[in-house]
């Protein structure tokens, strides 16, 4: 297969960055504000569990070294880790992790629709479900962002704070690392910053509707696809992966 | 002669022996009550501690398990705990709901939880030590919920029995789920069949204890069991559920931890069935009356996720009032 080592690499990043953010929407599970989001926080972190493994197993087929969702989930290091810095942030307050979502799933959603398109069908297949799902994770934080951006003095303020903390951190959804270029530019997967204005759009419209100021940001912080994360991916890991590091082997 | 207001708060005046005898006419022709029924204040009573503990276990019951979803040994694993945690909101927020319709607000029982005034089931006040306590709770506590749960279905409140046919079907599900976490543990690796062992042994006696105190000191069974919201006494439950288990064991190669523990061929009326050894009564007096070894913690989990989800809810609260009063303005302009 042509660009096989790109695509495998891209389709990582792909999986890294639902995984850990399935992760954390997973954390919320039990302790959310109410019985309705701790019903729907987990939904979507069950969509997003469900992309990552179909992505692993694609990425693991396109390697050929017989690695499989759970190798690749459990036995790789921070550094080895691709997902961008946004997915990895601490949940935070409630505003936190719905602006998390919005930015995120924002971006996924226009992603996602682009990828139907792909020349792939393995890609095509995963972002025909992912789309909609993507689609639908937008549509909740963006009601959400509404809410609390409306709400109270209080809710407004968490959320102009929230806002401002994790704006930094969505530059790098529109960069490419070199293995992603090499797959948009065989139009396997969408390129990455050609989305930038449609996410401005679409996402300074929720803001404004929300009462919210746009954040403004000097500098944008990246690092991700390169395996350079913040210190919180590790801790993220090591509870994650304990379990199968301490049991070399078995099965579960 | 009663009177009562359709959302149950104006309590009956009196209640003739017509009246009981009528209602009790009705449950005997196993006629389902509606909410809108009339019924003893007992009845409603009763039905209101039971649906709204059977919630608050719902809930409650996420933390133990919710205690192992980041933790999962597999991301199919991982998926697997995480849909079964949210079925258990799930089956919570129907609760909540079947109990609504008896006149009680959600508020009003979250705050009987949060304050300590009302129960929830003993077991989920012991700690998920390990991933094979996932297994465990699956495979005991699931199964002993649905021995209490089946008759449930028949429960003469209509709103409580139709809830539980619902969460039956989800129930058996993570039962098997459970099963299936055991037999992998079990087929596994050394310390892997003795993670599981450990969980059985620590499971074991809580579980029996889901069924209650024994028939000779159940306070609430013989009033309950003649209105039909209960249909079998607590310890032919226990029983029924140890008859089954001991099997399964015996097929994971799992030793119950009881010595006492022995094939008895006279039991349910010459079938045969298992005698267990003593229960320790006193152990399940302390852990539901709140000394059990996670109880405050399990509670003050609860507090914090709602202290904290606080600024959240008034927020939607706020965005709605302005939203319907903005609806109000424009269809005023327009019209």
């Amino acid at each position: 297969m042509k660009n096989a080592n790109e695509l495998f690499a891209a389709l990582l990043e792909l999986a890294d960055d639902h995984l850990v953010l399935g992760h954390r929407l997973s954390e919320w599970c039990g302790h959310a504000p109410s019985l309705e989001e701790d019903l729907a926080l987990p939904n979507l972190a069950l969509d997003l569990l469900g992309t990552a493994r179909e992505l692993y197993a694609s990425a693991g087929a396109i390697e050929g070294r017989g690695r499989c969702e759970d190798s690749l989930v459990f036995f790789r290091d921070e550094r080895e880790f691709r997902n961008c810095l946004l997915v990895e942030r601490p949940n935070g307050d409630f505003a936190c992790t719905v602006l998390r979502q919005f930015y995120f799933s924002t971006f996924m959603k226009e992603y996602w629709r682009r990828a139907k398109m792909s020349a792939s069908e393995t890609i095509r297949g995963i972002a025909g479900r992912a789309a909609n799902e993507a689609s639908y994770h937008a549509r909740y934080a963006s009601e959400w962002t509404i809410r609390l951006g409306d709400g109270t003095r209080e809710s407004r303020s968490r959320m102009d704070a929230a806002a401002c903390e994790l704006y930094r951190f969505t530059g790098e959804l529109f960069l490419s690392s070199d293995a992603a270029s090499a797959c948009e530019r065989d139009d396997l997967l969408p390129n990455r910053a050609a989305i930038r204005n449609e996410w401005l759009e679409a996402s300074s419209r929720i803001i404004e509707a929300a009462g919210l100021d746009f954040p403004k940001e000097e500098f944008f912080l990246e690092g991700g696809r390169q395996g350079k994360h913040s210190e919180c991916l590790g801790h993220l890991l090591a509870e994650m992966q304990y379990l199968q590091r301490s049991h070399p082997g078995a099965k579960w | 002669m009663y009177s009562q207001a359709l959302d149950g708060k104006v309590a009956v005046k009196s209640e003739s022996m017509d009246f009981l005898e009528e209602f009790q006419k009705r449950i005997d022709a196993e006629e389902k009550i509606e909410p809108m029924d009339a019924m003893p204040a007992g009845y409603r009573k009763t039905l209101v501690r039971q649906i709204s503990q059977h919630a608050h276990s719902e809930i409650v019951g996420m933390l133990p398990e919710g205690n192992w979803i980041t933790r999962a040994p597999s991301l199919r694993r991982k998926i697997a705990l995480l849909a079964k945690v949210q079925d258990e909101c799930g089956h919570g927020l129907y609760l909540y709901a079947a109990a609504e319709t008896l006149g009680v607000s959600r508020e009003e029982m979250t705050e009987d939880l949060l304050e300590g005034r009302a129960k929830y089931s003993s077991i989920f006040n012991y700690p998920t030590l390990s991933w094979a306590d996932i297994g465990a709770i699956g495979w005991l506590v699931d199964s002993a919920a649905i021995m209490n749960q089946i008759p449930l279905c028949r429960c003469s409140y209509g709103p409580y029995a139709r809830a539980m046919v619902r969460i039956c079907k989800e129930e058996s599900f993570h039962q098997r789920q459970g099963f299936e976490i055991m037999l992998a543990l079990c087929r596994g690796t050394d310390r892997q069949r003795e993670m599981a062992q450990d969980a059985l042994n620590r499971w074991w006696w809580p579980s029996l204890m889901m069924f209650g105190p024994p028939d000779s000191e159940s306070r609430h069974s013989d009033q309950s069991m003649t209105w039909k919201i209960k249909r079998f006494s607590n310890d032919s439950l226990r029983r029924k559920f140890i008859d089954a288990t001991v099997k399964q064991a015996e097929f994971l190669g799992l030793d119950v931890p009881d010595p006492d523990l022995k094939w008895d061929p006279d039991l349910n009326g010459g079938e045969g069935g298992f005698r267990h050894g003593a229960i320790d009564w006193e152990e399940f007096r302390r852990v539901i009356s709140g000394f059990g070894p996670m109880a405050k913690e399990r509670l003050a989990a609860r507090r914090k996720a709602w202290e904290d989800g606080a600024w959240v809810r008034e927020a939607a609260r706020a965005h709605a009032a302005k939203t319907r009063s903005a609806n109000r303005r424009d269809s005023a302009v327009s019209s």
